[in-house]
């Protein structure tokens, strides 16, 4: 094989500058060869969606924000064992524990609880690993569909409690729909 | 004496016991101690952790032992046969006792400060079932204030006797002890007393569980994120070395503690005033990072581990190169000749 017939990729064509025939040359035929795929393709299933009107379906393994959880008498399940920050590969946790004061019982579940509870939301990942290693069913990753609310400010993108903690009426209101089950 | 543990045979002098026979040995069959210390006079045979199977008796007498046998108080016998990872047995006994521990565990381990470096972890993650198969209530006591330095947490207690043992034998008054008897028995001062004594400290060290933490840490941080260095300082007080591990956090020291071996046992014991007192980083000489086992979590993000060296099997010499190509990039330590020099600068050689 010459040097010249040798494709390695096996897509090498040889270009011709054959001249065209008369019925070439009117295009008819190939007009109608590109109409017949155009007009396949109208009845075909459509692809894109009307994005505001229509929305497309979660998939059951989505990961949104974060979400610290409380009990049914709406304490606050995390005791900063300190497990979702060693098992996050972004690094995106931090935490700082204090001892619950006797006054305190009906706010944390445990002895220990988190003070301080932070994610930076720009490193992490949503991999779902904290949740994975979370021994106090504390750290969730919720449907939310907002993933980070966008913003100027590095500063906005680290959540702390405030944003993380389910609100107190959430939790009642799960306690009343466990109490109805 | 000769004795095999696992087919590894080792001489022992006479009056060792099994146990330290097979640390002599080391590696995976080394049986869990949970209440034996090889540094406590009188330690070892109650949490039964160490059960061996004796397949041989002795030379003079082959017959094997018909019970597992406590390794920590057994002598070894001259011809002794030990089976101990390698026993299914052994390993059934095992099982059992580490669920016997857990019962009354309250399996706090996120909450407990002795997560990451606790005996009894270790015993039920390699010994322990998956799955607990106790549905009764645990058995639970009042917590108790003993001193501004330890807390007690009576709950997670396996009554090892290594603090009571401490106490006897490092300071020369004992306030604290066992109470009550069989399931009631408990760990406490006699009537509320403070725990004080210059050594007491080291309580917190010997307790394989979480039943006696260092208050001044009490949740400051997990274990495994803080960064354990060697340290020593001047101590005034007899009797303590002065050398220690601080557990730093950036700059700031979150607990000292003794220097501990592969099998959790301190080196040598340290004061009160070391432990509890000096926590600037300028009362302290840091001597450097300490080294811990390779599986333990104490070495996460921790690159101290000594790294494999990479041997590339070829002739001694060859990655050196030819003698002329050596010189050809001039080495310093190689230096051309003046006319080899001119040549080189021709490009000839």
């Amino acid at each position: 094989m010459s040097i010249e017939t040798i494709s390695l990729s096996g897509r090498k064509k040889v270009v011709s500058n054959k001249e065209m025939s008369f019925l070439e040359k009117m295009y008819l035929l190939a007009i109608v060869k590109g109409m017949i795929i155009t007009i396949k393709h109208l009845f075909t299933r459509k692809v894109t969606i009307q994005y505001p009107e229509q929305v497309r379906e979660m998939s059951p393994v989505y990961r949104g924000q974060h979400q610290l959880k409380r009990d049914e008498q709406g304490r606050e399940n995390c005791t900063a064992c300190g497990l979702c920050a060693l098992s996050c590969p972004a690094e995106a946790i931090t935490m700082k524990a204090e001892e619950r004061k006797p006054e305190e019982k009906h706010l944390y579940r445990e002895e220990k609880y988190a003070s301080i509870y932070e994610i930076n939301m720009l490193r992490c990942i949503f991999c779902g690993l904290c949740e994975e290693a979370c021994p106090k069913d504390a750290i969730y990753l919720t449907t939310s569909k907002t993933l980070v609310a966008s913003s100027y400010d590095r500063e906005d993108f680290i959540y702390g409690k405030d944003k993380l903690v389910m609100p107190l009426d959430i939790a009642m209101q799960n306690a009343q729909l466990k109490n109805a089950n | 004496m000769k004795v095999t543990i696992d087919g590894q045979a080792i001489e022992v002098e006479p009056g060792t016991t099994i146990l330290q026979a097979a640390r002599m040995i080391g590696g995976e069959s080394v049986p869990p101690a949970m209440c034996y210390y090889s540094k406590l006079k009188g330690s070892g045979g109650k949490c039964r952790c160490c059960l061996v199977e004796v397949a041989k008796g002795s030379e003079a007498d082959p017959r094997p032992m018909p019970k597992l046998m406590a390794s920590c108080v057994t002598g070894c016998m001259d011809g002794m046969e030990i089976n101990s990872k390698s026993s299914d047995r052994v390993k059934e006994a095992r099982e059992s006792v580490t669920e016997f521990l857990l019962i009354n565990h309250p399996l706090d381990c996120p909450v407990c400060d002795q997560a990451g470096e606790c005996d009894l972890q270790d015993l039920s993650f390699e010994h322990g079932k998956a799955k607990s198969r106790f549905i009764e209530e645990k058995r639970t006591f009042e917590p108790e204030d003993i001193g501004p330095n330890i807390q007690l947490h009576m709950n997670r207690c396996i009554l090892c006797y290594r603090c009571v043992m401490v106490a006897d034998q490092l300071t020369d008054n004992r306030v604290h002890g066992v109470m009550d008897r069989g399931d009631h028995s408990n760990i406490s001062t006699c009537i509320s007393k403070a725990i004080d004594n210059e050594f007491s400290g080291n309580m917190i060290d010997v307790c394989p569980v979480g039943a006696l933490t260092d208050k001044t840490f009490r949740f400051k941080s997990r274990v495994w994120f803080n960064k354990p260095y060697n340290a020593h300082r001047e101590c005034t007080t007899p009797g303590c070395c002065g050398k220690t591990t601080l557990w730093m956090f950036g700059d700031e020291i979150q607990r000292v503690t003794g220097r501990k071996d592969v099998y959790h046992e301190v080196e040598e014991f340290i004061c009160n005033e070391c432990r509890f007192d000096h926590k600037t980083t300028a009362d302290w000489v840091i001597e450097g990072p300490r080294a811990f086992d390779k599986d333990s979590v104490i070495n996460q993000n921790n690159y101290t581990q000594e790294l494999e060296t990479v041997v590339i099997a070829t002739e001694e010499g060859i990655l050196k190169g030819r003698d002329q190509d050596r010189k050809k990039i001039s080495m310093p330590a190689i230096p051309l000749d003046k006319d080899e020099e001119a040549d080189f600068k021709q490009g000839n050689i």
